[in-house]
């Protein structure tokens, strides 16, 4: 393994040059796809401590389990549905040559985001629907945490968003840049990760 | 898509070209200019914090003396200095500070592999600094909870700014963690991958070690802080009941109800520990380069060293409840805290002794850089020892919550991290700015500093002793602490303000210095990393003019015998390299 090569040899022994002329980065991927990577990490790391926080708070004893509206059953498929967009964007993209609006290509990653945002609009619905009926975020700590733990997921799902409308305006603009390909990929990788927190969430939502 | 690391992308479109005054100085995404923004707004920022602990000494030491000093505006001076820093000096000066200006250049880069995202991360810090200075001028003024803004005090009423300053605490700190995310993917992405030829893992100088684990710790760390002043926003704004209990407020039962403040107590410290070497692994690694530079000697076990910061860190996560040991946990859950917690001292040990064993029999050069740094070695090993009583259960108890604690964790990470940010500006402040400072000044200031700080501290630990308590606005009478530690008090005061004012000495220097000081030559240190070997300094944009560095051997090539000069830089190829690799040829 050449990280553990690397952080065992003895550098004061060699002079030279010892990877030929080449410069060589730890990983073989591109610099946005680490970035994204570690971002995604650190997203893992904020779920996961609300995570925690929400069995911790749970063992209290004023907890009330609450009954999830039918409606995010609904809104879950919108995302699984984004994410399929998504990734048939990264496989159409690997067949085009150039991708433009009208490509499958560019169909696809604009139609995912489109489902994305119904998706974000769904859960606001759905906040709405438990404040009209009692179960506003004061209700219960089970409220409370339904309303933090998907309010912090749409969060990122809107930065998400953000890139995807950035890629999205100039492919309606015309322009046809060989960026797109990554930036397809990108947000699909993006795009499933949140999906699968978001599946997590809902499990724990649903079952405690 | 073909990878192309920025490092090999020499058009000048790519590298950003500043083109006009603002885009070169202003909204510039050159790392060296981004790195002196984040410095310059550090320091500024450190600068209100001292004077807030001015205003704390002043009290302590002078009780009912000055009218305009009341509890509140005490409180509120304790929260702003610890919060402003810890987070806002010490976090941004090494890793937005030092951490922006040598990472292209010890790397070997011309830039970040993201410079927009790296200008954003400025101004994203500087709008946090904006949010949290004014807190101090809203009606309440900034928040009084203590830097640990521990719930439920920091959001109830009485609590010095539970009007708003709290509020904007808490945004300070989302946006500043918005920042240090964005500066933060940057550095871990242009360390591993965009290193120049030659420069493998274990050729980077400790400093890159330091501010790399550094960073890693601070991607893990802010999301606990982050989640933590979230919840606490909600507990604020909306009402929710996460860490509120049921209390009652103003003869009232408040609408809280079962919420934990152990569990912030758990998601603050979780962040809160790391945070400690989030200040102090990049200390280790510049005091690392500094020590072995003014040495002339390479640096003791570098391999231990960087398996030691990488162990550090990794440790790091796991001690966060020693701060809690008085708020009430399982005895077993207290051994273990109690057991990792000295377990960490072991790889923190290590590198002490190879920080001396780096200085013994070496041609030291007692210059300033050189001075803070072996001051720095005093202030740790002296801070760390207390750390080793405190990180037991059993002597924590009575101690938690007295002056031997402030004095801890000043000596440990607050004087220390300052001797090395004070070392590390002396011995690069001639590549940033292409002028020698003035020595004789800088070794007044350095005496003046160290010297002041263990007027200021060493007494505290006696005060601990005592069992003066922390926190306390005045002591009024008690039977345990004799008067005569009011006499004590008055002169920690008078210490703190000689150091404050010691420090003109350091500004006077480098403003002065900057005009008139003499014009520094590339590598005035005579030092192999490669950022003195710039064809300019200060480094132009771009840093390499028209060819990348290719680096030959590791960071620490001093004093080899028989080498004509007392170091040998890490892109000088060498008499080995020609006689086994010369028909490889040079690199394009």
């Amino acid at each position: 393994m050449s990280l553990y090569r690397d952080v065992t040899n003895k550098p004061w022994d060699q002079v030279g040059l010892p990877d030929g002329i080449e410069n060589r980065p730890v990983f073989a991927v591109s610099n946005e796809r680490l970035a994204l990577t570690v971002f995604m990490i650190i997203a893992s790391v904020i779920f996961s401590l609300l995570l925690v926080s929400y069995y911790i708070r749970m063992g209290i004893g004023d907890w009330v389990p609450m009954s999830i509206p039918t409606q995010v059953w609904a809104n879950t498929t919108l995302l699984i549905l984004s994410s399929v967009c998504l990734q048939s964007a990264v496989v159409f993209s690997r067949k085009q040559s150039t991708i433009s609006v009208v490509s499958r290509a560019g169909l696809s990653f604009g139609i995912g985001g489109l489902l994305a945002v119904a998706f974000v609009v769904g859960q606001y619905q759905v906040w709405g629907l438990l404040t009209e009926t009692g179960q506003g975020v004061r209700s219960n700590p089970a409220n409370s945490f339904f309303y933090l733990l998907t309010s912090v997921h749409v969060a990122h799902l809107l930065g998400g968003l953000w890139v995807w409308s950035k890629s999205a305006i100039s492919l309606i603009q015309g322009s046809t840049s060989e960026h797109f390909r990554q930036t397809i990929n990108l947000c699909a990788i993006y795009w499933h990760f949140l999906l699968a927190v978001w599946i997590g969430l809902f499990f724990v939502l649903a079952n405690t | 898509m073909a990878y192309v690391p920025l490092a090999d992308q020499d058009d000048a479109h790519a590298l950003h070209d500043p083109q006009t005054f603002v885009t070169k100085y202003i909204w510039s995404q050159d790392h060296k200019v981004i790195a002196i923004q984040y410095g310059g707004v550090a320091i500024f920022v450190g600068l209100i914090a001292l004077g807030l602990s001015i205003i704390m000494r002043l009290q302590l030491g002078f009780p009912d003396t000055f009218s305009f000093i009341d509890p509140a505006f005490y409180y509120q001076a304790v929260t702003m200095h610890g919060m402003i820093m810890v987070i806002y000096l010490l976090t941004a000066l090494f890793l937005g500070g030092f951490g922006n200006y040598l990472i292209p250049l010890m790397c070997g880069t011309r830039d970040m592999v993201f410079p927009f995202l790296n200008m954003l991360s400025f101004w994203f810090y500087l709008l946090s600094v904006l949010v949290l200075l004014a807190s101090f001028f809203i009606p309440g003024g900034p928040t009084g909870a203590g830097w640990t803004l521990y719930a439920p005090q920091s959001i109830s009423m009485g609590t010095p700014g539970y009007e708003g300053g709290i509020l904007f605490m808490l945004i300070s700190l989302g946006i500043f963690i918005v920042a240090f995310t964005m500066g933060g993917l940057n550095y871990v992405t242009t360390i591993l991958q965009a290193r120049t030829r030659g420069l493998t893992l274990m050729r980077l100088p400790l400093s890159i070690w330091g501010i790399f684990t550094a960073t890693v710790l601070g991607l893990f760390a802010f999301p606990a802080l982050l989640v933590s002043a979230i919840m606490l926003g909600f507990d604020l704004i909306l009402g929710t009941s996460f860490f509120m209990p049921a209390m009652m407020e103003l003869g009232e039962q408040s609408s809280y109800d079962g919420g934990s403040p152990i569990l912030f107590q758990h998601l603050f410290w979780f962040f809160g520990h790391p945070e400690v070497y989030i200040v102090a692994l990049p200390a280790f690694g510049l005091v690392s380069d500094v020590i072995s530079t003014h040495a002339r000697k390479n640096i003791f076990g570098y391999r231990m060293m960087v398996w030691a910061i990488i162990a550090i860190g990794g440790l790091s996560f796991m001690v966060w409840a020693h701060h809690m040991y008085v708020s009430g946990m399982n005895p077993y859950f207290g051994f273990f805290f109690a057991t990792t917690t000295l377990i960490i001292a072991v790889p923190t040990a290590l590198k002490v002794y190879n920080w001396v064993l780096t200085l013994w029999q070496g041609n030291i050069r007692l210059n300033t850089p050189m001075l803070f740094a072996i001051g720095f070695i005093f202030t740790f090993v002296h801070g760390g020892l207390t750390g080793l009583f405190l990180g037991n259960v059993i002597i924590d108890i009575p101690l938690a919550d007295t002056y031997f604690v402030v004095a801890h964790f000043h000596m440990v990470m607050g004087v220390s991290p300052v001797l090395v940010l004070f070392a590390a500006l002396y011995h690069w402040y001639p590549k940033v700015t292409g002028r020698m400072f003035n020595e004789t000044l800088g070794k007044v200031h350095f005496w003046c500093t160290f010297l002041g700080t263990y007027a200021i501290y060493l007494p505290m630990h006696y005060l601990g002793f005592l069992g003066m308590p922390r926190r306390y606005f005045e002591m009024g009478s008690t039977d345990f602490v004799p008067a005569s530690a009011q006499a004590l008090n008055a002169n920690i005061t008078l210490a703190a303000i000689f150091v404050a004012i010691a420090q003109i000495l350091f500004f006077v220097n480098i403003f002065w210095s900057l005009r008139n000081g003499e014009r520094a030559s590339g590598n005035p240190w005579g030092a192999t990393t490669l950022e003195w070997q710039t064809p300019d300094t200060p480094p132009k944009h771009g840093n390499w003019g028209e060819e990348l560095p290719s680096v030959y051997r590791w960071a620490y090539d001093y004093s080899v015998p028989g080498h004509k000069q007392d170091f040998i830089p890490q892109n000088e190829p060498g008499e080995e390299y020609e006689k086994t690799h010369h028909t490889a040829g040079g690199h394009s």
